[in-house]
């Protein structure tokens, strides 16, 4: 849009105007303060010791830096009667979210490549079927997935969550990959089908390399989405095979002695870090991903 | 052979999907459907016996305000994250040098897991070492902020956290509508004298409706589900003050061991929810058909 600060209608003084910049500065400030602070006292409460926590306050600086919570975060918390810290459901977390992404984006890539160029009668109803499985809430499948996942065998165990994540994060990975293609000419399958090119040959070589961007973008939404999953981890986990985010939240709800604080905060950091982390590299795909993803979802 | 697999792979590579969606998405909500109909209490009884599920629903007292906690939950999480998602939208876009740094800040909480968010406000929001204290501490004795802790108040604690995480998503596609808005009528708008502020309320803000209407339903849609947040926040405590359907829903399946009702509130949960998405799905396929 254009830059509307300088609109012929503005006839204010020029230090008039700069007042206006400069009140719009500190307004963008202030709430860049409001969704910073959070952060901020997570990561200065996880430096300090318990006895500074107690005595001091939110906002300030540790006077001493201390990484004792860290250690006792990663490795020594309690989640209820096990005292392992969150590094082996960190684990977990990924042994869940590697697979589950690759796989739902790889089955997303080849359904939305039917849907958007192999149109034949049904596909469009399979999509609609697809796209309103997006949209229902998870609690109306997690009973008979309980189930479900018994009779397979796989009641509380890794594979289990895996095979829970692949199939409802279909829906989104199809429609982004639809979306993708739909707008890749026809023309293109066509012509590659006289020339005598087969379905995984043309997916293959014609629009596989095309699907960089948003291969990138359904991995990093997938991944999120696995990763900070929390209704799926606590209906079918077991004490050994639960995701980071529920070991978290055992840790912070944990009632047995004295509340460490700056436990707390050094684990829901160390929970964060990887999302954050894709976030601040790959922040361009991610609002990407959100915004294609939520207009739909 | 060779020819009929020829012809089919399309099918057949969408078969598996298609299985898996009837199977797990509309199976399992017609089975959640027919278990809520049912006397099922820790296992599931598969004889239908009319509504009685919903009725011991509608008269759970904690149901209850499980329920009107997602409207009053609901509704100021939805009006507050468009307001100033709206107005940190309108503000970035006046040339801000620095806006990419500024909209990444903004926006950083939707990274985050509910259950950090929880986390983090749950300490800083906790009355004895948290806001509270600090406040006094900085010399306003009677400085009181105990949401938290406080039955009537709680709710409003998950309120803010929630707004916290969503409302820079939100920015994000307000600020993505204002630049999709024609800039030739903007600038026609200028030439004519019509102040800035007029420019907005009757031009841009109108042609951003579509927009809109996709916050809202993200935004409903994310209250409706609202589970972790409230798990790591209060715990749907104190009590069970800050209960939401999705809290309920998970304690009757799988501390209470009561799958009726368990079943029913979701099956309550998936028509507010279709309500919602069904005129607005309907509208969009139409349009795109169209």
């Amino acid at each position: 849009m254009a830059d509307m600060s300088y609109t012929p209608t503005q006839t204010g003084s020029s230090a008039g105007k700069i007042a206006l910049r400069w009140g719009l500065y500190i307004m963008l400030g202030l709430f860049a303060l409001f969704y910073l602070m959070p952060l901020f006292v997570m990561v200065t409460t996880s430096f300090k010791s318990l006895e500074e926590i107690r005595t001091g306050d939110l906002i300030s600086l540790p006077r001493e830096f201390t990484f004792d919570a860290w250690q006792t975060a990663w490795s020594g918390a309690c989640t209820g009667i096990q005292c392992e810290g969150v590094r082996p459901y960190f684990w977990n977390s990924v042994l869940i979210a590697i697979p589950a992404v690759l796989l739902s984006t790889l089955i997303g890539a080849l359904n939305g490549y039917v849907v958007a160029q192999w149109r034949f009668k049904g596909a469009n109803l399979f999509f609609a079927l697809m796209l309103f499985g997006c949209f229902i809430p998870f609690q109306v499948v997690l009973l008979p997935m309980a189930r479900m996942l018994g009779l397979m065998g796989l009641a509380g165990t890794i594979p289990g969550l895996i095979f829970v994540h692949v199939i409802y994060g279909l829906g989104f990975t199809t429609l982004f990959f639809r979306n993708y293609y739909v707008s890749i000419p026809a023309e293109l399958t066509k012509a590659a089908k006289v020339d005598g090119a087969g379905f995984f040959r043309i997916f293959w070589s014609i629009f596989l390399p095309l699907s960089l961007p948003i291969i990138v973008v359904t991995i990093i939404w997938q991944f999120t989405q696995i990763w900070n999953d929390f209704l799926f981890g606590v209906s079918f986990s077991q004490a050994g095979t639960q995701p980071v985010t529920v070991a978290l939240n055992n840790i912070v709800n944990s009632t047995t002695g004295i509340k460490a604080y700056n436990v707390d905060m050094a684990a829901a950091i160390i929970a964060a870090l990887p999302t954050l982390f894709v976030y601040v590299v790959a922040g361009k795909y991610f609002v990407r991903g959100l915004t294609a993803g939520s207009v739909k979802g | 052979m060779t020819k009929w697999l020829e012809e089919n792979t399309p099918k057949l590579v969408l078969a598996p999907s298609f299985v898996a969606v009837l199977i797990f998405v509309y199976g399992f909500i017609a089975w959640t459907a027919w278990v809520s109909l049912t006397r099922s209490r820790l296992l599931p009884k598969y004889e239908i016996d009319g509504f009685i599920q919903y009725d011991r629903l509608f008269s759970s007292p904690r149901w209850d305000t499980a329920f009107s906690n997602l409207f009053v939950f609901g509704f100021l999480f939805i009006v507050i994250a468009m307001v100033l998602g709206l107005i940190l939208a309108i503000l970035l876009d006046q040339n801000i040098r620095t806006e990419g740094a500024i909209r990444t800040i903004y926006l950083y909480p939707m990274a985050l897991s509910m259950i950090v968010t929880g986390t983090a406000w749950k300490w800083i929001l906790n009355p004895g070492l948290g806001l509270e204290a600090t406040v006094r501490g900085w010399g306003f004795e009677n400085f009181t902020f105990d949401w938290l802790v406080n039955p009537d108040m709680a709710i409003y604690t998950v309120v803010i956290a929630a707004i916290w995480q969503s409302s820079g998503f939100v920015m994000a596609l307000f600020l993505a509508g204002l630049r999709s808005v024609d800039t030739e009528i903007i600038r026609a708008a200028q030439v004519d004298g019509i102040p800035t502020w007029r420019v907005y309320t009757a031009i841009i803000i109108p042609a951003m409706a579509p927009i809109f209407l996709s916050a809202f339903i993200v935004l409903s849609h994310l209250a409706i589900k609202s589970f972790d947040l409230v798990i790591a926040l209060t715990g749907g405590g104190p009590g069970y003050a800050t209960d939401l359907p999705a809290t309920y829903m998970y304690a009757m399946a799988f501390s209470r061991g009561d799958i009726g009702q368990a079943a029913s509130s979701a099956m309550i949960m998936m028509l507010v929810v279709f309500a919602i998405i069904v005129p607005y799905l309907y509208s969009e396929l139409r349009s795109k058909d169209g």
